[in-house]
């Protein structure tokens, strides 16, 4: 293992709000990796809404907050392709024609990780401590797959939990229609892609369905749920921690 | 062409409906992603050659104007002439100039999506020419009289029965009892039909895939040999192209076209790849007496030099259509102007502003298979959110957005706030929606309860659970 490491924690909006599981999955990984996680109380969201949206103002504004948040650390660290993406691709991009904060941004950028490549690339990890013993499968976002280069490491480790089988399922790569705003903004559009990605998931006979980023997710759970299908749907980080035997699966009902 | 991008969501809620539609796309959906995917799987270098399309382009346009003058003074050497056209009209009376020189009556042309662009066809009919279409898409379409959906393949919206009820209203001096069940006795059929027109035209109209300056030649390439015939067979040969086509040399030409074909349809090469140099010289077999280029701008050079600029190296390979999802759910048409999917996102609002074409560029999820597929690397999803900038800037965003995404900034930009409302927001939705764990119906988020539940949140936010477990001390 290699030495260890201060790692901040950037929780993202949605898991703060919707899924905190995911953000002690993140810290229990994190420490298994030899880190020591602290968690800036400074941060709210990455400004990736704003970004997205052309208000460059705004999400500049919310950007100087995440990059003056997370000074110091060894590393930061987000349970989330897209959040990561965000502060690794995005935000030199955001400042290029600030040459005062630039250097700031890009020097953040180069120690921002995804969690699941964190944990692989960085740390070394191998295996985990896990056991969770389903058939599932997994579905890649877009942000981490193609900004990122997330596609092995998560396959990886979950080959590693006990009693897990992977099934890979067809058109994995193909966007499962969130899109941050763009599911609200054109729904009928992000329904038809979700309805086909909940059809790929449903075809492929699993107990539950994992993916990197809680956007993804909550819209594939949903679209599941609604359509009637008794498939759990989990972030990767739950079961890699052994944590999700204990946690209802996301739209399931609490104990 | 009138275009109704504004209306894109209607469109595309009708083309969702539209079982025929559907069914067509779901046919082209796995098609041409696996053909491209096995080409460029045979071809080990074909990342290196990307890079090395993307820098042809880049220098090309850093140096327009250059290559332009040059490729003009080579057409007319060779014994062509070049229109220059700052707008669609200025080429649609170029091209009416033209025939009308030489009385023609009847035009015969390939498939040229700059034609479209500035609605040639519907101009020279007014003007009493008649355009007929040989690429067999583009005559399908011709003779539904719709615009085509798809860059390169123009008719994907159509399934084959579609096509044979087409042909029957079309060509009813054939026997009506005749069989048309398959694409084959299809395809004989609109070869029969148009030969002798190949033979009648008095002009024959082509688009190109490439113009090389050092040669002043124009390339196009087809799989049905239908350009060819157009260039060939008639007095005249009208080019209709744009400025942005223009390659320094043969040999640039080469690597683009090695690229073109790959991501295109999956071939290595285009069943017929023709260039052409200037009209028939003293000797040659055969040729057109005259040859003319149309080069349009409209717009084109208002992108060099800004945030557009890599736009202009697009090669119109399609690939960006064939693997966006938002093409494959709602099809061309929906875009409603010439140019679909992801480059028609970015293209159309320069061509005909973003005020009519606004949604374009919004219509997409990021997802960034586009960029991950183009040929020549232009970064489409980087450019949409220029777009969205530009829009934002000149509050063209509906107001209730706008006031949205201000009050959410001003949120994430105070912490302690922000916390405390997750903190609420949490417990609330968290504990209104722990029996089912999920909410059906959500009256703030009635656009994604529409379609799919929204998950409750598990009741406390992370921040204030770390706190406590902080308070606690670790493992405490």
């Amino acid at each position: 293992m290699p030495e260890p490491a201060r790692v901040a924690l950037l929780v993202t909006c949605l898991v703060d709000l919707f899924r905190p599981t995911v953000g002690f999955a993140a810290v229990k990984l994190l420490e298994q990796a030899g880190c020591t996680v602290e968690v800036p109380r400074a941060q709210t969201c990455c400004g990736q809404p704003a970004y997205n949206s052309g208000d460059k103002t705004d999400a500049k504004a919310v950007a100087r907050q995440v990059i003056a948040a997370f000074a110091g650390y060894d590393y930061v660290v987000a349970p989330s392709g897209s959040c990561a993406g965000m502060v690794m691709a995005h935000y030199p991009e955001l400042f290029a024609d600030e040459p005062e904060t630039l250097p700031k941004a890009r020097e953040l950028a180069a120690r921002a990780y995804e969690l699941v490549s964190f944990l692989v690339d960085v740390r070394g990890m191998k295996a985990v401590e896990a056991a969770w013993p389903r058939t599932v499968t997994y579905h890649d976002a877009c942000s981490g797959l193609r900004e990122l280069g997330v596609k092995t490491q998560p396959r990886h480790l979950l080959g590693s939990v006990k009693g897990l089988h992977l099934k890979e399922l067809p058109d994995a790569e193909v966007c499962c229609g969130f899109g941050g705003t763009f599911c609200v903004k054109y729904p009928e559009i992000s329904d038809k892609m979700v309805t086909d990605k909940a059809a790929d998931i449903a075809a492929t006979g699993v107990e539950a369905v994992l993916a990197g980023d809680l956007g993804c997710l909550l819209n594939i759970a949903g679209k599941l749920s609604r359509l009637g299908h008794k498939i759990e749907t989990r972030h990767v980080a739950e079961v890699l921690a052994g944590m999700a035997e204990a946690v209802p699966a996301i739209g399931d009902p609490q104990a | 062409m009138q275009p109704t991008s504004h209306a894109f969501p209607l469109n595309a809620r009708a083309e969702l409906g539209n079982e025929t539609l559907q069914r067509a796309l779901g046919l082209a959906r796995t098609g041409f992603p696996l053909r491209r995917q096995q080409a460029i799987e045979r071809l080990p270098e074909f990342e290196a050659l990307r890079e090395e399309g993307r820098a042809i382009k880049d220098h090309t346009l850093a140096n327009l104007d250059l290559y332009l003058e040059v490729y003009e003074r080579n057409v007319t050497e060779t014994g062509g002439q070049v229109h220059w056209a700052r707008t669609a009209e200025e080429a649609r009376a170029a091209v009416l100039e033209i025939c009308r020189s030489v009385g023609a009556k009847t035009v015969t042309k390939g498939k040229s999506m700059v034609a479209e662009e500035i609605a040639l066809n519907d101009y020279l009919e007014a003007n009493g020419i008649t355009p007929i279409e040989t690429d067999l898409g583009e005559y399908i379409i011709q003779l539904r009289h719709e615009p085509p959906s798809h860059i390169i393949a123009p008719a994907i919206h159509l399934m084959k029965e579609q096509v044979a009820e087409t042909f029957r209203a079309a060509h009813a001096e054939l026997d009506p009892t005749r069989a048309l069940d398959e694409p084959r006795t299809l395809c004989d059929e609109a070869r029969t039909v148009l030969r002798p027109r190949f033979l009648d035209a008095d002009v024959g109209i082509t688009g190109a895939n490439f113009l090389v300056a050092e040669t002043g030649s124009s390339i196009i390439v087809t799989n049905e040999g239908n350009g060819d015939l157009t260039q060939t067979l008639p007095r005249v040969h009208i080019v209709i192209t744009s400025i942005e086509k223009v390659v320094p040399t043969l040999e640039d030409a080469a690597t683009l076209l090695r690229l073109l074909a790959r991501s295109a349809t999956g071939q290595e090469f285009s069943s017929y790849t023709t260039v052409s140099t200037g009209p028939r010289r003293p000797g040659d077999l055969d040729g057109p007496e005259q040859y003319h280029v149309v080069l349009l701008d409209n717009g084109r050079t208002g992108l060099l030099g800004g945030e557009f600029q890599d736009m202009l190296r697009c090669l119109r390979c399609s690939a960006c259509l064939n693997h966006c999802p938002v093409y494959a759910a709602v099809g061309g048409h929906a875009y409603g102007w010439v140019y679909p999917g992801p480059m028609g996102a970015v293209l159309t609002p320069a061509l005909v502003g973003v005020g009519e074409a606004g949604h374009l560029p919004n219509a997409s999820t990021f997802c960034g298979k586009c960029e991950s597929v183009c040929p020549v690397k232009i970064p489409l999803p980087k450019m949409m959110r220029h777009w969205r900038e530009r829009q934002f800037a000149e509050r063209l965003a509906p107001p209730v957005y706008r006031s949205g995404l201000r009050l959410w900034a001003a949120l994430a930009q105070r912490p302690r706030f922000y916390h405390a409302f997750t903190e609420i927001a949490g417990r609330v939705l968290g504990w209104a929606g722990k029996s089912r764990g999920r909410y059906r119906a959500l009256p703030f988020a009635a656009g994604w309860t529409q379609m799919r539940d929204m998950a409750a949140p598990e009741g406390r936010s992370f921040h204030s659970l770390w706190a406590e477990r902080q308070r606690r001390g670790r493992r405490g």
